[in-house]
């Protein structure tokens, strides 16, 4: 049987990573999924972030009592988790945008480890600075 | 659409930045509503920065979700790109709102 079109044109390692699923484990493949996930989760969670901020237009006492509410060891995690995403995003994003416009393509896989360094490192600044 | 996303993604590099900066510095020693309010009202340069905050993410976000769906989903054409458009608008709206309560109220 004639090899595929495509595969004759494409260099062997290129061609056993596509046959093998292996693309999907490269680090910038990774990076493009987390973009993604981290994007979806904290679109969908600004509306409930600003409905908690709207809190202050009812007055002080409306946000203090929101503030005692949330004032417990899970909502201290969903914060942790929500500093997270956003770290990861803006660090993915910086990444896609050194890409996009200052054509930034040589050492892709040293970008995705310095945007998973940012987010790890705002993970941990978040945890040594919560009250 | 794309145009939209990657101009408010320019912004929103920098504003995130000066968020999770400013979310490290205001949780220490935990949160109270005497102290954010302290501490945003009358800040009208502030307000400015958050008005815009608020409308890019919602915008921002909007368009996630609309690419998001279209690729999953297959929801594509001019009408849901204008819906896509209300959502981002309206959560921004939204967005404003909580900045004018924070900063004003």
């Amino acid at each position: 049987m004639p090899e595929p079109l495509a595969d004759r044109f494409t260099p062997p390692r290129e061609a056993t990573l596509r046959r093998s699923g292996g693309d999907r484990r490269h680090p910038t493949y990774v990076a493009f999924v987390i973009h993604r996930v981290s994007g979806l989760l904290l679109a969908l969670f600004l509306p409930l972030h600003f409905w908690a901020l709207g809190q202050a237009i009812s007055g002080e006492a409306a946000l203090e009592g929101f503030l005692r509410w949330t004032d417990n060891a899970l909502f201290k995690f969903a914060e942790w988790g929500l500093v997270v995403l956003l770290a990861v995003h803006l660090a993915g994003g910086l990444r896609v945008m050194a890409l996009e416009f200052l054509g930034w393509r040589a050492r892709q896989k040293d970008m995705v480890a310095a945007s998973a360094g940012v987010a790890i490192a705002a993970a941990i600044l978040f945890l040594l600075n919560v009250g | 659409m794309w145009a939209v996303q990657r101009i408010t993604a320019a912004f929103l590099g920098l504003a995130v930045i000066v968020h999770l900066v400013t979310i490290m510095l205001a949780i220490r020693g935990g949160l109270s509503a005497a102290e954010i309010l302290a501490r945003t009202r009358g800040a009208e340069l502030w307000f400015g920065f958050y008005v815009l905050f608020a409308l890019c993410a919602g915008l921002h976000g909007a368009i996630g979700l609309r690419n998001i769906a279209g690729e999953w989903l297959g929801l594509r054409g001019r009408t849901v790109d204008a819906l896509w458009m209300g959502v981002g608008l309206a959560t921004a709206a939204f967005g404003i709102r909580a900045a004018w309560g924070l900063y004003h109220a």
